[in-house]
């Protein structure tokens, strides 16, 4: 019965995506579509792989972790770094850009591995700081990260280009500092993006609902009760961190793809990014796939939509921010709620929850 | 192995597959490669020690000398129990005497300071949790520790976990052994429930079930985990009369259905009256008295330790 | 010579730190919420000053006192509107409007005054001190900033050791319940703490933009982050432990700056957060918490 449920459920989350790609096709066939939200796009399913992911360390796991938009850089790099260093040896772009997505996912989750074996045995607020202190440093390095080729082979640096020691005739600089990385093809499409989103979604709803996924939340509700039955709470912790770890880098490198210049900035990649994929998992409700997707959908959209309303659009996102997260959870307005509910039914029969 | 063993499990009446999983789980303990050389080198020596127990049968549970404290105050002192197979045991004892802290050194929470634990003649001291778990000790807590966002079917499917296994991969792709070893964790789950009357109930969230369905959704959980010993703390606390009762049945029922040795922690003395055939009684970190039920509650010592001179 | 005026320096910039540590410990300590919001009002306390200072022309001291009287204001009715309804709700929960304010705050102060960066007048008008013939300067802003810094750590520890608001806020965040049985207000207790803390951050938006004095709508974020940082550095929760954190982190901050790399001083502020926290999962002065079986 409840198998049943999950299915349509499931099935559901699917139908939106699908539905949405459908509903945009449309628009842009019939001309309905402005170049802004165009433009808005790739970077919708960006943040909806990348709610997922988190919501997977956050819902499912129940560990906050405040450095997603880390993994996300590391993807994002090291897909953007394949992409251009194989542009000669794989002529199709596209192949290129399916291997940067595996480089970028395999990446981030190494070291979503790595990372997470000291760090996991944290708890709360610590591991929060502790993920934020990583994605801060994963950023920062990279930012100072010189990276050329020659006919000698790769060269490493973290000072300038000259320390490089690129030879002169056959030498090439591939990331440059905090100028980061040029000229990746811009592979990413919408319809890549939604793709991307439906296998994150079939990665994690079929990890919930599974052996491992049972596992996983069994840590998240009673870590003492769960080791009293065998599971093995290091194990769980580390493959829920890094699945989430690296389909965030998959993200990445879908973002890597729909610039032309990539730089590790605190724009693109600083802990407030990391942040902003928080609000949509909470917002969209701890452990709801649909809901975190649809939550960094619109508001991502939001501020574009509000574009009308110049400068007080980030104004009113954080109003709005402030009053749904009090709606949401606030226990006067959950019972203010369900007051109103239950007049709205007509019956002054009040539903026992 | 473990796929064997699954197999096993899930044909067969519910005591048939109760007892090939206690067979199987007995060839694991005997598999060299689960144990640390360390572990190994005690337990070779410990078996030789505890084969000359008398008569040549090996008890279930048998503890000697087992101590711990917690910043000088001893709260466990030099405690021992012997629990042959197939007993229904009781630890009595005030509030605060360290009952639970001996279930804690038994399930591998704490680590012991002294003494020596033996599961069917095995050294199992010092061993983690899962180990622990995995030798054959469940257990079920004092304030109740469910799984509560999950469901009463998903509650007792964790306790599956280690007897019926497919890997991450094959459970994300949806392989064929994926569908065919939920329908076995379902069907043996299902069976457990029933035992417990909670079958019906198998859909809610278990913080949605009442009280004392919670307490019994929490045995059922460790039962899954195919033990050879169940603990159970404080079983019927919070229970009113006639729930009680009703979980002496279900004890029972369980130790005969699934020829469990269970040893309990229990205030209400009814039940304990009633159940359990030996008891231990503990005053302070230390054994005050042991023997057959009636012996013991009748002892003058005992008496004074809950009442006061 | 130069090493020990980038300690001092350091010093002095964890000073800052230890003030506004000061404020995320505290809070955490009483309302077991991570305040996101304390580094923006750092920044609204510097822009009062600023305002007060720099366009009407006033005395420093009275910036200051508009600055303190602001924040304080702006702490509490924060706490009342934002987080109080959420006070049986999710640490989440909380965390998330905290960052909606944080955004808030940073979003009115560009709509009043744009996203450049202001000069900012130091409050502190004394003449540098000079040492060892010339080689060794240390500014007179730094010298106040730990004194300000100190004399703050023994006011605030005679304030919850010797008053009764004090005790209560000990109180409320050893058991929130058993405490307001005992008849204290926590709603009470909890704004007197969101107060105390604001003021505190107005002090550290004025002596940080002394030192560092271009000022934007995105001033306090980065050291917000930093002082929170120190806080759970030292052990959130401990007023020492905040000090601690605070003068630690500065100074391996200054001294990374220097001799290491100015793009890597922030990674290796939180690479040393890292180790200590593997090491101490608690913190330097951090109570270890075991959780009962």
């Amino acid at each position: 019965m409840t198998k049943n449920k999950v299915r349509i459920q499931n099935a559901v989350t699917y139908g939106m995506v699908i539905l949405f790609w459908v509903v945009i096709q449309v628009m842009d066939k019939t001309g309905h579509l402005t170049s802004l939200f165009k433009g808005l796009l790739v970077p919708l399913c960006m943040y909806a792989i990348l709610a997922v992911s988190l919501n997977l360390t956050v819902g499912i796991l129940g560990e906050l972790s405040l450095g997603h938009a880390g993994f996300m850089c590391l993807g994002a790099f090291s897909g953007a770094f394949l992409t251009n260093c194989l542009e000669t040896a794989v002529p199709g772009v596209g192949l290129r850009f399916f291997l940067a997505l595996i480089l970028g996912a395999a990446v981030a989750g190494v070291f979503g591995l790595l990372i997470g074996i000291p760090v996991l045995r944290l708890k709360g607020d610590y591991l929060a700081i502790v993920t934020l202190a990583f994605g801060e440093i994963i950023k920062n390095l990279i930012n100072v990260l010189y990276v050329g080729r020659d006919a000698n082979g790769f060269h490493f640096s973290m000072k300038d280009t000259t320390s490089l020691g690129l030879d002169e005739e056959t030498g090439v600089i591939l990331v440059k500092g905090a100028q980061g990385i040029t000229g990746t093809p811009r592979a990413a499409t919408f319809t890549i993006g939604i793709l991307l989103l439906l296998l994150t979604l079939f990665i994690v709803l079929n990890l919930i609902h599974s052996r491992t996924g049972r596992a996983i939340m069994s840590i998240r509700d009673n870590r003492i009760a769960a080791e009293s039955i065998g599971i093995n709470i290091t194990k769980y912790k580390l493959m829920a961190f890094s699945i989430s770890a690296a389909l965030a880098g998959m993200a990445g490198v879908l973002y890597a793809h729909s610039l032309s210049t990539l730089k590790a900035s605190s724009d693109n990649f600083g802990y407030n990014k990391s942040i902003l994929i928080l609000v949509f998992v909470v917002l969209g409700g701890l452990g709801n796939m649909r809901g975190s997707i649809i939550a960094a959908m619109l508001l991502t959209a939001l501020p574009e939509l509000l574009r009308g309303l110049n400068d007080y659009r980030m104004l009113i996102y954080a109003i709005v921010l402030i009053v749904m997260t009090i709606f949401n959870s606030s226990p006067k307005a959950i019972e203010l709620r369900s007051v109103v509910m239950s007049k709205l039914r007509g019956g002054a029969k009040k539903e026992v929850a | 192995m473990a796929d064997s063993k699954a197999v096993k499990m899930s044909d067969g009446a519910l005591k048939s597959s109760a007892s090939a999983g206690q067979a199987a789980g007995r060839e694991k303990v005997g598999a060299p490669a689960k144990q640390t050389a360390d572990s190994e080198k005690i337990s070779a020596s410990v078996d030789q020690a505890a084969g000359t127990e008398k008569d040549g049968t090996v008890p279930t549970l048998e503890v000697k000398n087992l101590s711990i404290s917690f910043g000088g105050l001893k709260a466990v002192d030099g405690f021992n129990v012997v629990i042959g197979k197939g007993q229904l045991y009781g630890l009595i004892g005030p509030n605060g005497a360290g009952k639970t802290t001996v279930f804690n050194l038994l399930t591998g929470v704490y680590k012991p300071d002294t003494g020596m634990i033996l599961l069917d003649g095995k050294n199992i001291t010092g061993k983690k949790t899962i180990e622990i778990n995995q030798e054959g000790i469940a257990r079920t807590f004092q304030n109740i520790r469910l799984f509560k966002e999950l469901s009463v079917l998903d509650n007792v499917k964790v306790g599956l976990h280690n007897h019926h296994r497919y890997s991450t991969v094959e459970g994300i792709l949806r392989l064929p052994s994926f569908y065919r070893i939920e329908k076995e964790m379902n069907e043996r789950a299902m069976e457990l429930l029933s035992v417990f009357d909670l079958d019906k109930e198998c859909d809610y969230k278990a913080s949605n079930l009442p009280y004392g369905k919670q307490r019994k959704l929490e045995i059922a959980r460790a039962l899954a985990t195919d033990p050879k010993l169940l603990l159970l703390d404080e079983p019927a606390a919070g229970m009113n009369p006639n729930e009680t009762a009703e979980l002496m049945e279900t004890i029972r029922f369980v130790r005969e259905k699934f020829s469990m040795t269970i040893l309990l922690i229990e205030h209400d003395m009814k039940l304990v009256a009633g159940i359990c055939e030996r008891l231990t009684v503990l005053n302070f970190g230390q054994v005050l008295t042991q023997g057959e039920t009636s012996e013991v509650l009748n002892d003058r010592r005992v008496i004074t330790a809950y009442l006061g001179e | 010579m130069s090493f020990l005026s980038y300690f001092i320096s350091g010093v002095s910039l964890g000073a800052v730190y230890a003030i506004i540590a000061l404020g995320y410990t505290m809070v955490y300590g009483i309302a077991r919420m991570l305040n996101f919001a304390h580094g923006d009002v750092i920044m609204v306390g510097s822009f009062v000053i600023f305002t007060v200072v720099s366009t009407f022309g006033l005395n420093p001291l009275i910036g200051i006192a508009a600055g303190v009287l602001a924040c304080t204001l702006l702490g509490v009715t924060v706490e009342r509107i934002a987080y109080r309804p959420l006070r049986e709700a999710t640490s989440l929960a909380v965390l998330i409007t905290a960052i909606g304010v944080s955004y808030f705050l940073q979003n009115v102060a560009l709509l009043i005054f744009g996203s450049n960066a202001h000069q900012f007048t130091s409050v502190v008008s004394l003449p540098n001190l000079v040492l060892a013939g010339g080689n060794l300067i240390i500014s007179s802003t730094a010298i106040v900033t730990i004194i300000s810094c100190i004399i703050i750590m023994i006011a605030l520890t005679a304030f919850i050791n010797r008053t009764k608001i004090g005790q209560a806020m000990l109180a409320v965040s050893e058991d929130r319940g058993a405490a307001s049985l005992m008849g204290i207000d926590v709603n009470k207790t909890i704004a007197v703490t969101f107060a105390i803390g604001s003021a505190l951050a107005a002090i550290a938006g004025a002596l940080l933009c002394s030192a560092y004095p271009s000022l934007t709508p995105y001033t306090g974020s980065m050291p917000g982050i930093k002082a929170f940082t120190a806080a759970v550095f030292g052990g959130i929760g401990s007023i020492p432990g905040a000090l601690i954190g605070g003068i630690v982190l500065g100074v391996i901050e200054n001294l990374s700056k220097a001799y290491i790399s100015s793009q890597l001083s922030d990674a290796i502020v939180f690479a040393v957060l890292i180790i200590v926290l593997l090491v101490r999962p608690t913190g330097i002065l951090g109570r270890k918490i075991n959780e009962k079986v």
